[in-house]
């Protein structure tokens, strides 16, 4: 599953930063039937979670009602350059993962 | 004066004749995208929140991967997107010089792959096909449709043209009496568009996917209950152009968001 991060191309120490994240995902909500009138399994993404540099800053519980190919922001503070990494986990068990780097500079 | 009243019926004349070169005036020429919401067409504006652009990714990824037997991607040829498929999307649909056929982005991407990759076809609505061409599609963004409507291509505007003004399916309905006689009015909760390809293929809240072109024919289609064409049908491709044409000087979007 692809999914796209965006931060700002640099930030100062202390400054508070927009984090934006989509990922693509068919947010499938268990409510549904197939041509052949059988539920289609639910298949949502269950948790995600934001680490900066290893330290986790943002956790959501997604749920059925958030649409496909769900997007998220959110502010924080820029302490110093470090990976900002968001992984999540789905119904189907599958795992996801996606990161970009976060430069700091005063 | 009678010389005077002469020159002002053929003033009228030339004017009626200029005025039937488009269906919609090009000042009354309104995009899609006019008919959002406007939280819709800030999401289309929004180059990163599109939802659209992970199609483009992925169509940018599939550009430079080698396939089929020659071993080639679509980038040993035609190098840089930005430059080669630099506003070629608005000129499709187009005649294909060689075998005389009528091709959309996607068909001219498919016959490059069986020609001169040697690598299979991608299947119509495919996620492949789907993202190489909003791939291709993006690099002309804003450049104004213009396609060619004369010569080989002729028949299968005016083909294009009697569907666009068929009445079809069991509600009797033809293309233009929603998208001309009433388009900008109120149909349940949403105002009729004026019909435009442009933005296609789009990323259609109602599918929370990307879709091409033939299958947002297909959803009108079966909205006026009528027989659904499979994909790759001739029909849809001289739908197409003549759509492209009564769209003619509209900018392309891409990647498009609609309702």
């Amino acid at each position: 599953m692809a999914a796209r991060i965006q931060v700002p191309e640099q930030a100062k120490p202390g400054e508070v930063i927009e984090i934006r994240v989509l990922i693509q995902h068919p947010m499938e909500t268990g409510y549904r039937y197939d041509e052949g009138g059988q539920t289609i399994a639910r298949n949502t993404i269950r948790t995600l979670i934001c680490r900066y540099s290893g330290t986790e800053i943002f956790r959501a519980d997604l749920s059925p009602g958030i649409a496909a190919n769900p997007y998220l922001q959110f502010t924080t503070v820029a302490r110093a350059s470090g990976d900002i990494e968001f992984s999540w986990v789905d119904d189907e068990g599958v795992a996801g993962s996606e990161r970009t780097r976060l430069y700091v500079a005063a | 004066m009678r010389n005077f009243v002469a020159l002002l019926g053929l003033a009228c004349v030339a004017l009626i004749a200029a005025a039937q070169d488009r269906v919609i005036p090009l000042s009354e020429l309104r995009s899609g995208s006019e008919f959002l919401s406007p939280e819709l067409r800030t999401l289309q504006a929004d180059a990163f929140a599109n939802p659209g652009m992970l199609w483009v990714e992925r169509g940018a990824k599939l550009w430079s991967t080698p396939a089929g037997k020659s071993g080639q991607s679509c980038a040993s040829c035609h190098q840089d997107a930005a430059k080669s498929m630099r506003g070629v999307a608005a000129s499709y649909p187009k005649i294909d010089a060689k075998s005389g056929a009528l091709l959309n982005v996607e068909a001219r991407i498919n016959q490059c792959r069986e020609t001169r990759q040697g690598a299979s076809p991608f299947r119509y609505e495919s996620e492949e096909l789907l993202s190489i061409t909003i791939f291709v599609n993006i690099k002309s963004s804003n450049d104004k449709i213009n396609v060619v409507i004369e010569g080989i291509a002729k028949p299968h505007f005016e083909a294009g043209r009697t569907l666009y003004y068929r009445r079809n399916g069991q509600m009797n309905l033809s293309c233009a009496q929603c998208h001309e006689a009433n388009a900008g009015r109120t149909l349940f909760a949403e105002r009729i568009s004026q019909g435009h390809p442009n933005a296609y293929p789009a990323y259609r809240m109602e599918w929370q996917a990307m879709g091409s072109l033939e299958r947002r024919l297909r959803a009108c289609l079966s909205g006026v209950r009528a027989e659904m064409l499979p994909y790759g049908a001739a029909e849809y491709r001289d739908l197409a152009l003549f759509l492209a044409w009564r769209a003619q000087g509209l900018p392309v979007e891409a990647p498009g968001v609609r309702r």
